[in-house]
């Protein structure tokens, strides 16, 4: 992996902007290298003297091909997935692909020509993969055409294989590095044709990620690995208590300690040290004592959150997400009904890196080295924390050590780094949270509860449902402007009633799901799978309980409701086929089913468990399906799948953050656990995709993880859990 | 002042006695191929081996390492990541985001090294190391196709 750096194109550039159909035209403006940042691992100027073919495609005198990535990767495959995309439309040879970042200064430079760098929301690879595949196809179309005025013969009597451009008629053969240098002056093609999938050769095949070798070797440099020259460390300790701030520290108490060469001020919040080292950092930290003014939020527990939660499931007034028919008449006329309460609590990320960033600020310029999900917030972060104009400040970007969300809206690391480089300009400040200050300082998965009522008629038919989801809202916290009439829409993923995001697959004559929406003093973050993972969680589980209380079979209870979504039923058929629904499990082996749809994929689960007389929980096997439209690379997307249960149950099996006075309780694995191997079950994948549609991949199938296990628990005991994490329950068959 | 034998070359480094291993290795010795995660021996990505044992380095202090001990980071493991571990999980396509896998493969080694064919439960109790991407599975698979090659090497 290589990051560019430095001026690194010639003066015009409007190839992959023309191509991209509706981004801005790019252009040439010429770019300050620093000297830091040549030093710096992972970053380095390898395209610079080699032809730019357009933003996207960079083709060396070696044959070598650079494709540029705007997203990052942080595990989920995408680095791999959009050069596959690529290289499919620019027919070249796979085997001497290679990628690299742009900065984010680059791209506001060259008037964001590389699109949006966010990497959250399982959007990678499909919100990118039309205009890069274009910056591909355009970069065929200029090669073969510099090849065929070399030889004075029309393009299209030219065609391409792996990167060999051959004149038909004549015999006559090239390649793509030795016209690179004239492709490059070349204007873009007005039009560019993509491949349909079922063509495709690079693509759409389970090749090998382009990362994985260095990440055997441990030469993978992740941010936290980041070195410069004259370089410090530091150390940090923010209020604990949220919304509070320091109110006195005495730095002559550490000042002495070895390597000690600073005590500073972050914010109105924090404390940091800095030293040679930061074992030594740390150390002084430990020993410092901090006294906090411990603001509003010092009475805020996990009860008296509950208890604000509690209220907003009766509350008179919520913000409506899905309507139809009259809810209240349908469950004032149900034959029976079903009732039912649920809980999700707050999570932490945990991403195996803590959060960590390397800042340099030299009076008029800043310059930062970090892991983020999004290089030009992470820019604008730096820029607002220096007091520097944009263009005076860069960010470079380096390969995550886990995202999940965390990385993505809020880079208070990054803020943290540059105030504490401003107080020493000239010297690079590498700091470094510990695990402690990671899990104090999270950005939670989001805390509700959730009011179930179901309407069944004397056939056991669903007449209504009213879903009243009572909590807190991310958006309200890391994007107010996106809030719609203070209604937060991303509440209700997965249960829409239309859209191509994350639409409801059930049909109910009469249904009303809203939500109270109830905001403690805690800050809330993207999580993946967001708020699907709740959602999914309820409404499958409820479903259960309904089909239950109808005594039918939870698959045919399904189907029946999904008879005008045959893509979310599809999905259904193919995990209770796989794993053998409606015939017998092994001996002790219980099934649990979950559907769901959320960033534009259909998923579904069928989980198989055994609980001991001792109410010891087993997982054995998942069977896991995902239609997410085109599969770029169904190796990853196994990979991804395996990775959702892993994460997804182990929220199930562990993941709760408590509050008490103002702060989070929990501080490392020790207290925050996290699945180990010997609790991870056998997965196997079902990688269906029906074409037509590009749908996520990273976060899906997270959604159905804890809800097929709370199923299947229930057909093994009779006990509905309804409440995460598990730690607490009592699996004794009732 | 603090001797260390790190991939087989011999270091004196400026430390207080009670530095954890870890961040010798990172700090003095530079090699960042060994991960901090957690700073408590919970999640494993610190693993190195002292004298070939699986050790996690972030909760050993430097002076609790013997004179004439040989540690092994990932960097020592082999020069070219030819050891049979590593090119079984390049083979399987193992990492995710990788952070976790150097103290990973540094286990699977040791485990691999003590007993080369390892039940499931063995595996269990050999590999408690954190994996947030959830690579689980594939380590697994990786350690299988290890143990059915025959093949490991001291490292």
């Amino acid at each position: 992996m290589e990051i560019a750096h430095g001026p690194s194109r010639r003066g015009f550039l409007a190839g992959a902007a023309a191509a991209a159909g509706g981004l801005a035209l790019g252009f040439h403006v010429p770019f300050p290298a620093s000297a830091a940042a040549q030093t710096a691992p992972g970053t380095s100027q390898s395209a610079a003297s080699a032809p730019e073919i357009n933003a996207w495609v960079v083709v060396r005198p070696d044959e070598t091909v650079v494709v540029r990535i705007g997203r990052v990767e942080m595990g989920q495959g995408t680095l791999t997935g959009l050069a596959q995309l690529v290289a499919e439309e620019l027919d070249c040879d796979w085997a001497r692909v290679t990628t690299e970042y742009p900065t984010p200064g680059q791209n506001v430079a060259r008037n964001r020509v590389w699109g949006n760098f966010q990497t959250a929301g399982s959007r990678g690879i499909r919100d990118s993969q039309d205009y890069m595949r274009k910056g591909g196809g355009a970069a065929r179309q200029m090669l073969i055409q510099a090849a065929a005025d070399g030889w004075g013969v029309p393009a299209a009597e030219c065609s391409t294989s792996a990167g060999v451009i051959t004149h038909g008629p004549s015999g006559r053969t090239t390649t793509y590095g030795k016209v690179a240098a004239a492709a490059a002056t070349l204007q873009p093609p007005a039009e560019v044709q993509l491949k349909d999938p079922r063509d495709w050769k690079i693509a759409g095949k389970p090749l090998p990620r382009l990362d994985t070798a260095d990440k055997t070797t441990g030469r993978q440099v992740y941010s936290m690995d980041v070195k410069l020259p004259g370089m410090v460390h530091a150390a940090i300790r923010d209020c604990p208590v949220f919304g509070g701030k320091v109110k006195s520290f005495d730095a002559a108490q550490v000042q002495g300690m070895p390597g000690v060469q600073r005590v500073v001020a972050v914010g109105e919040t924090g404390v940091a040290v800095v030293a040679d080292t930061w074992w030594r950092a740390k150390s002084a930290l430990d020993a410092l004592s901090v006294e906090w003014d411990e603001g509003p939020n010092a009475g805020i527990s996990s009860a008296s959150i509950a208890e604000m939660l509690r209220e907003g499931l009766d509350a008179k007034e919520a913000f409506v997400g899905n309507q139809a028919g009259d809810v209240r008449a349908a469950i004032a006329g149900a034959a029976k009904l079903v009732e039912a309460e649920y809980g999700y609590p707050y999570q932490h990320h945990a991403t195996m890196e803590p959060m960590n960033a390397t800042a340099l600020f030299t009076g008029d310029r800043c310059e930062v080295w970090t892991s983020t999900q999004n290089a030009e917030a992470a820019l604008a972060t730096t820029a607002d924390a220096a007091g520097l104009p944009i263009p005076q400040c860069e960010v470079h970007r380096t390969i995550l050590g886990g995202g999940f969300g965390r990385r993505a809206t809020s880079h208070d690391y990054v803020r943290q780094a540059v105030l504490i480089a401003r107080q020493m300009p000239g010297t690079p400040v590498k700091l470094i949270w510990s695990r402690e200050e990671d899990m104090l300082h999270g950005r939670y998965h989001p805390v509700t509860q959730c009011r179930m009522v179901g309407a069944l008629d004397a056939q056991g038919n669903v007449t209504g449902l009213h879903m009243r989801i009572s909590g807190q809202s991310i958006l309200a916290a890391v994007n107010p402007q996106a809030l719609q009439g203070g209604r937060d829409p991303a509440t209700f993923q997965g249960l829409n009633p239309g859209g191509t995001e994350g639409v409801l697959g059930y049909s109910i004559p009469n249904l009303l799901i809203d939500h109270a929406m109830r905001n403690p003093p805690v800050p809330p973050g993207f999580w993946r799978g967001v708020n699907n993972n709740q959602n999914a969680l309820y409404l499958e589980s409820f479903i259960d309980e309904m089909a239950h209380a109808a005594g039918q079979d939870p698959l045919e209870f399904r189907r029946r409701l999904l008879v005008n979504h045959p893509k979310h039923l599809a999905v259904l058929n193919a995990v209770a086929e796989r794993a053998g629904w409606g015939k017998p499990a092994p001996e002790g082996v219980f099934r649990g089913l979950a559907q769901h749809m959320g960033y534009g994929s259909y998923v579904a689960a069928c989980a198989e468990v055994s609980v001991s007389d001792e109410g010891k929980l087993r997982i054995h096997r998942i069977v896991a399906a995902t239609d997410c439209g085109h599969a770029v690379n169904p190796q990853q997307i196994a990979a991804q799948i395996e990775g959702s249960f892993a994460y997804g149950l182990s929220a199930l099996l562990h993941g709760e953050i408590t509050l008490k006075g103002g702060r989070v309780e929990q501080e490392n694995f020790d207290s925050y656990p996290v699945m180990l191997m010997d609790e991870m079950p056998k997965v196997e994948s079902i990688v269906m995709p029906s074409g037509g549609f590009w749908g996520g991949v990273g976060e899906p199938t997270i959604f159905v993880a804890a809800p097929a296990v709370l199923n299947a628990i229930f057909a093994a005991t009779g006990k509905r859990i309804r409440k995460v994490p598990l730690t607490t329950a009592d699996l004794r068959r009732a | 002042m603090v001797s260390l034998i790190i991939n087989g070359t011999a270091h004196d480094f400026d430390v207080e006695p009670d530095t954890p291993l870890l961040w010798a290795i990172r700090e003095q010795a530079g090699l960042t191929g060994t991960k901090y995660g957690c700073g408590v021996g919970q999640c494993g990505a610190c693993t190195v081996h002292v004298d070939g044992a699986a050790v996690r380095s972030c909760t050993l202090p430097v002076s609790a390492v013997e004179p004439g001990q040989k540690i092994v980071t990932i960097e020592g493991l082999s020069p070219d990541g030819s050891h049979p571990v590593q090119k079984a999980w390049v083979a399987l396509d193992v990492p995710q985001c990788g952070y976790c896998q150097s103290g990973q493969i540094m286990a699977a080694v040791a485990l691999l090294q003590d007993n080369p064919r390892p039940s499931d439960e063995d595996i269990n109790a050999g590999m408690a190391n954190i994996c947030r991407c959830g690579t689980y599975n594939r380590i697994r698979a990786a350690i299988r196709l290890v143990a059915e090659g025959g093949e490991t090497s001291r490292g």
